[in-house]
């Protein structure tokens, strides 16, 4: 595993999307959006609500929180590896002495930085905005030690499952739109995992959030390890299945 | 130059959009300001004429701030230069300088090297179809080998198997010393380069982005004097900077030979080099290969111009799915033609029997009244005695010359005989 490589791959990746600042911008558009409404609703519950209705309140925007890494990614994920194919630059990159996991890689934290970035960023300001302009009983519950773990824990660990699961989908699709559209699919079942959170079905505990973050970060690297297997450079290459993948 | 512009006039339909940062953050603002209007002033008469103002609050920014298309968004397949000065032809005495500082000293091939290639039975087969079949061939190090055959002959699939692309399905072949296998992919990768017939360069970014992307891969000491050696020598030193997408395809395909030049390869692959260039941008790449066989570099030049074949190439093959010939064009041409002297007189021969009876003279016929085709052994012996012999017989000799065939009459009658055993 060479350290350069990734990192010549995450680079050229980011000047990319530094030339297309569109990319950047529709990914932090629409979940700032999407906060909009809950947001105004968290803010006009009063001190005097009941638990159950604050509790409810802050499952969504929690909700909304975990989301963002799940369905931020997938999209530019799903096109780094057939979307270079269709412009043409995958052969020549093919061509140069990287290894299928350093590539994959490269790309994978190219997608994770900018995702997780913005994930972090909207979580930021909701908490700001929570501490200093909602009631003090919807504070207290999203200030509440493990959520704010499981949310800071999570939300990378998510990022990257939902990051391999588009890129495993962009190794054999052979159109962009149909991979970007497979890979939003495909991370829907993690919204379930991210509801169960929540809505304090799964009641988050110190132990629990560390406990289902490891197995996130195993699930990770496994999802790293098969989609690197995968790779299958003739297949790219010439859109046929090989006999041994290189 | 990148435009200061918030925003920029839409290329179809109407209106502006957000061209930098600051315009991004407008429109977010106004649109955060737009929604938080309509759900706090829900129900009242007041929501429409606010959300109004902001939307005509957002337009006049808009307006006092819009300019024109900003340079990341200029066209990104343009067939001319966007701007500056066309560089100068490659070829030069700074090139050659840039080229030897780019490619390490070799010694010049001999027989004693150990070949940079060795094919044996190399066979493809996709599915039903037989891509290539059963070839063995070798390239000393050193050569210039050209790689001939008609449109899916199986020329860029054998490229591929031997840059480790695609698997073959048989056989065996040693690229620059290294055995091709699955798991010395990297170890051969390092050793060689390949220019594939599409530049597939990275529109969005700059040429010396484009080649520091490489270098990464190829992990390479010093890139940047690499960087500025290899644009040295394709002579695009001064347009580093620009965006690749503002390059004419006879530019880009410089870049990509500058690429696979990074590298210092044993052996670099041109798959189609000159394809869809102007005769200037083919004569740069020409002038480039020369420089590469005077520095020692194996070449191996898949291509379909024969005329480039010929005046490139110390050795050729022809690839129609099986190998169907190699060797030096000489060669080849001696082995598939007699040899042959076309003769032209003022007036036609009362006796061309009688005058064609010399000695080395096999045969002969005639072209037209005026014009005789004679088939020889040696030209060397029959020229001077064809020569005595017209005239002794007074015959007005306009011309006697050799007949010479080129690599395309070699390549047509391969190819031709194989439509023919097809059909």
């Amino acid at each position: 595993m060479s350290v350069k490589r990734v990192v010549s791959v995450l680079r050229k990746e980011v000047r990319e999307f530094r030339r297309n600042r569109f990319v950047i911008v529709t990914m932090g558009v629409l979940p700032f959006i999407f906060l909009i409404t809950p947001m105004i609703t968290i803010f006009k519950i009063p001190d005097s609500a009941s638990g159950p209705q604050v509790k409810a309140a802050v499952g969504v925007i929690s909700l909304l929180m975990l989301i963002i890494p799940i369905v931020i990614p997938p999209v530019i994920a799903a096109y780094s590896v057939v979307g270079e194919r269709d412009q043409g630059t995958l052969e020549p990159v093919l061509t140069a002495p990287i290894r299928a996991s350093e590539l994959l890689l490269g790309k994978a934290a190219a997608a994770f930085l900018p995702s997780v970035a913005i994930a972090y960023a909207i979580y930021l300001v909701v908490l700001i905005g929570v501490r200093f302009g909602a009631a003090h009983v919807v504070s207290t519950v999203v200030f509440h030690p493990p959520e704010l773990l499981a949310q800071l824990l999570f939300t990378p660990l998510l990022a990257l499952w939902s990051i391999w699961v588009g890129i495993g989908i962009s190794t054999r699709a052979s159109d962009v739109r149909v991979a970007q559209q497979l890979a939003t699919v495909a991370s829907l079942p993690l919204l379930g995992f991210t509801s169960l959170l929540s809505f304090q079905l799964l009641k988050p505990s110190v132990a629990l959030a560390i406990g289902l973050a490891l197995a996130l970060l195993v699930a990770d690297i496994a999802a790293w390890r098969i989609v690197s297997r995968l790779f299958d450079r003739e297949r790219l290459v010439t859109g046929k299945r090989s006999r041994a993948p290189g | 130059m990148r435009s200061q512009r918030w925003f920029q006039r839409r290329r179809v339909g109407l209106g502006w959009r957000p061209a930098d940062w600051h315009g991004w953050v407008v429109t977010l603002l106004a649109a955060a300001a737009a929604i938080t209007v309509l759900v706090l002033l829900r129900g009242s008469p007041a929501r429409i004429p606010v959300t109004l103002v902001i939307v005509a609050a957002y337009a006049v920014v808009a307006l006092a701030t819009g300019g024109g298309r900003p340079a990341e968004e200029a066209p990104a397949t343009t067939d001319e230069p966007s701007d500056g000065e066309l560089p100068g032809p490659v070829g030069g005495v700074e090139q050659r300088l840039a080229l030897r500082a780019l490619t390490s000293a070799r010694v010049s091939p001999s027989s004693t090297d150990e070949p940079a290639l060795v094919v044996e039975h190399l066979t493809k087969r996709f599915g039903d179809r037989v891509a290539v079949d059963d070839v063995s061939f070798g390239v000393a190090a050193g050569e210039v080998f050209g790689f001939l055959g008609p449109n899916g002959a199986g020329k860029t699939t054998t490229v591929r198997m031997l840059a480790t692309l695609i698997t073959p399905t048989s056989g065996t072949a040693r690229v620059a010393g290294v055995q091709l296998d699955a798991a010395n992919g990297v170890d051969i990768r390092k050793r060689i380069a390949v220019m594939t017939e599409n530049p597939g360069l990275y529109l969005r970014l700059t040429v010396a982005e484009n080649l520091r992307f490489f270098a990464g891969l190829y992990e390479l000491e010093q890139p940047e004097s690499r960087i500025g050696h290899a644009l040295a020598a394709v002579n695009l030193s001064g347009r580093a900077d620009d965006l690749c997408g503002s390059l004419s395809k006879g530019l880009r395909q410089r870049v990509a030979l500058a690429r696979a030049l990074l590298s210092d390869p044993a052996i670099l692959f041109l798959d189609e080099p000159t394809s869809g260039l102007d005769p200037v941008a083919s004569r740069d790449v020409h002038e480039l290969i020369d420089g590469l066989r005077d520095r020692g570099v194996t070449v191996f030049l898949t291509t379909h111009r024969l005329e480039e074949a010929e005046r490139l190439c110390d050795r050729v093959a022809i690839l129609n799915t099986t190998l169907r010939t190699i060797g030096r064009p000489d060669d080849l041409r001696d082995r598939l033609f007699t040899k042959s002297l076309v003769v032209r007189t003022a007036a036609p021969l009362t006796s061309p029997d009688a005058v064609f009876a010399v000695t080395g003279v096999d045969g002969w016929r005639a072209d037209d009244t005026t014009r005789y085709t004679l088939t020889v052994n040696d030209t060397r012996l029959a020229a001077p005695a064809v020569t005595r012999a017209l005239v002794a017989a007074g015959a007005d000799v306009l011309s006697l010359a050799e007949a010479r065939h080129s690599l395309e009459d070699v390549y047509l009658e391969l190819i031709d005989d194989d439509i023919e055993a097809r059909s």
